[in-house]
């Protein structure tokens, strides 16, 4: 059973603070791993086939009727040993990613620019290493309830766990926190990074998200009768419930330099909100959504007509879908082209934010606007124009949406630098 | 490079320390710390079907937040926040790994919902109609530090002011054996970027690599040590004292906050 919403105080219909104008940053390397490909190559492969990454569940012990998105190769990347009291699936899956793309020498570059103080590490992540945790609850002493001694809750469990991993392998020495605000943190990680930059606090921010498959989120959502049974078809009229998938999804964010290539990817305009609604159940009319997305393009200073494409949050639940079709017709009226890629993916949770700010940089990079998978008939419900095929397009802005558990909200605005 | 905001209002709740009043009085030495278990209240601000689901993560938070807008006349609909926790809620954690063990897996749709770091910021902005952006942030033992910094940073950038809660509640056995946190504690501060009639204290903050204040009463000293979000408390004790200085706070490894203090009268 859902629980019902509660009465809510009549909400405004605009941000409560106008949103001022940011000064663009630059991605100024980017890298994601999925269950769709280890890295940008084998990712934009999968995107200009319609691929999908997802699978019927065989993870762990999990028996599930469920589909998921596994990263393969995970359980066999071997953690760095001056670091093996991280070593957890989660790091596992953050060191896989970091690997990918030159992402680390990139990183090591900026260093030697900035300093090692002055780059700060902000990761999303919705569950870290809590598989850890289950697993030792498994192996509980029969006397004592003890949980075994190999179990370290700090490097493992802790939402933080992965930010110090990925802050210790890349050497980095400044601000790092981890943002948790459920399937909204692989997006508001940018905001956070991009706070502490323009606070002057730090010079760059390695940004992401990484969240790995766990028995929590597994048997969480499906207690809330919210994972399909099929692969997971946002849009459609069938749809069913999620998938859900794993990801570690990082970007390098810099001040806008005085010179850029032409296709150099720029973030352009980040917008938050909260729904203020219930904890699990979106606003019905996705007047949260609606904040989150003016609120971007008040930030890059662009009016609605601006954006070519929009990357759904798109999770393939009812309702979810429902209200964000509402909120994207009611900001961009119902032409512009928009869909999930979590049909392709399945829904990273933590990660998803982080993952899909870097397919719309691909989308922007290899003009590409991906057509969303496993959807075979669109919703007639919905409004917004939900692209069922590849679309090749010079785009110029793509803006992102993530929305989580809370009524957590954001939005995010990329662009090409030409 | 110094970061200033002044901080227009306070909230604290802890063992021994029951809202700002009877702790600013025990931080400037006019009250003996006597420590008592934390006393978590329901919040009333929350529809009743809400009410019932809060544990004591989400009772703390909203408690600290709650006198930190009152006490700073904030329009608490109005402020986005900045909320931080070394762990989230570590009874429903608890709950959902021990059920995770048996043999049918099933776990509460409730206790999965509540079992998201961002529970406590959710509730909030249920309770007062808050749509503004919320940030929900963890950093293990700096996570007071990490909060503290995002939300001055969203002060500064957006020139507005920010609701910060930092706040931890204890893990049961087995997982308190792990992570030995005492009991909950949370401190709430409202910053803003400009001074108002309320403003306590003007803060300028940066980083540094000096060594962090101690607090000289042991009990207090050892409150600090054990509870992420009571890495504070010096801060605290600077805005109880009404007097100028600078404190030093612990945040990451060999990095913490250099925070001048300045009375506002």
């Amino acid at each position: 059973m859902m629980p019902t919403p509660p009465q809510t105080p009549q909400p405004p219909v605009t941000p409560t603070t106008p949103t001022a104008p940011m000064a663009p940053l630059l991605l100024r390397a980017f890298t994601a791993t999925s269950c769709i490909g280890h890295g940008l190559a084998p990712t934009l492969a999968a995107l200009s086939t319609s691929s999908s990454g997802l699978r019927a569940c065989q993870f762990e012990t999990v028996r599930l009727d469920t589909f998921v998105g596994e990263v393969a190769g995970v359980d066999q990347q071997p953690i760095p040993a001056p670091l093996r009291r991280y070593d957890c699936r989660n790091n596992r899956l953050a060191e896989l990613g970091l690997g990918q793309d030159g992402f680390l020498d990139a990183v090591q570059e900026a260093a030697g620019r900035w300093g090692r103080r002055r780059i700060g590490v902000i990761l999303g992540t919705s569950t870290a290493g809590i598989l850890e945790a289950e697993l030792a609850y498994r192996q509980r002493d029969a006397k004592s309830g003890a949980l075994p001694s190999g179990f370290d809750y700090g490097a493992t469990q802790n939402s933080f766990s992965v930010v110090d991993y990925v802050r210790r392998r890349l050497e980095l020495a400044g601000p790092a926190a981890a943002v948790s605000c459920a399937c909204a943190s692989g997006a508001k990680v940018f905001a956070s990074a991009r706070r502490l930059i323009e606070a002057g606090l730090i010079d760059a921010a390695v940004v992401g998200g990484v969240d790995s498959l766990c028995l929590t989120t597994l048997y969480g959502f499906h207690s809330l009768q919210l994972t399909s049974a099929a692969p997971c078809r946002p849009f459609d009229a069938a749809r069913d419930g999620i998938s859900i998938g794993e990801a570690a999804a990082f970007a390098l964010l810099e001040r806008e330099p005085g010179s850029l290539s032409g296709d150099d990817i720029l973030l352009l305009g980040i917008g938050e909100s909260s729904d203020a609604h219930h904890m699990s159940a979106p606003h019905p009319e996705g007047l949260g959504a609606r904040i989150a997305m003016r609120a971007a393009l008040a930030a890059a200073n662009l009016d609605a007509d601006a954006i070519d494409y929009i990357n759904l949050h798109g999770t393939a639940t009812p309702s979810n879908d429902r209200a964000e079709s509402q909120a994207v017709t009611s900001v961009f009226g119902p032409t512009t082209p928009c869909s999930s890629t979590k049909g392709a993916t399945g829904h990273t949770l933590g990660a998803a934010g982080a993952l899909e700010a870097v397919i719309s940089a691909i989308a922007l990079r290899h003009r590409l606007m991906p057509g969303g998978v496993h959807t075979s008939r669109v919703d007639p419900q919905l409004t917004a124009h939900y692209l069922m095929d590849n679309r090749r397009f010079p785009l110029d802005r793509v803006l992102s949406n993530s929305f989580g558990f809370g009524g957590a909200n954001c939005s995010l605005i990329l662009g090409r630098a030409g | 490079m110094n970061l200033s905001v002044y901080v227009d209002g306070i909230g604290i709740l802890g063992p021994g320390l029951q809202g700002w009043p009877a702790a600013a009085a025990v931080l400037t030495g006019r009250s003996a710390y006597q420590t008592a278990a934390t006393a978590l209240a329901a919040p009333a601000l929350l529809p009743a079907a809400e009410r019932r689901r809060t544990g004591r993560v989400v009772k703390l938070a909203i408690g600290i937040a709650l006198e930190a807008t009152a006490q700073a006349r904030a329009d608490a609909s109005k402020l986005p926040s900045v909320f931080s926790s070394s762990g989230g809620d570590g009874h429903n954690c608890h709950e959902i790994c021990e059920s995770l063990a048996t043999q049918d897996r099933a776990i509460s749709p409730t206790r999965f919902s509540n079992s998201v770091h961002n529970a406590a910021s959710g509730y909030w902005s249920i309770a007062t109609g808050a749509m503004s952006a919320s940030n929900v942030l963890c950093a293990f033992d700096a996570s007071f530090g990490a909060g503290l910094l995002d939300a001055v940073a969203q002060v500064c950038v957006n020139r507005e002011s920010v609701l910060l809660a930092a706040y931890d509640t204890d893990y049961p056995a087995p997982l308190r054996e792990k992570r030995p946190i005492p009991d909950a504690f949370g401190i709430a501060l409202v910053l803003s970027d400009q001074q108002r009639p309320q403003s306590i204290a003007q803060l300028a903050i940066r980083l540094t690599g000096e060594q962090s204040e101690t607090l000289a009463e042991p009990q207090l000293e050892q409150l600090r040590r054990s509870i992420p979000a009571a890495r504070g408390l010096p801060l605290l004790r600077w805005l109880a004292m009404r007097s100028g200085g600078r404190t030093i706070l612990d945040y990451l490894d060999d990095t913490r906050l250099s925070i001048e203090v300045k009375p506002c009268f």
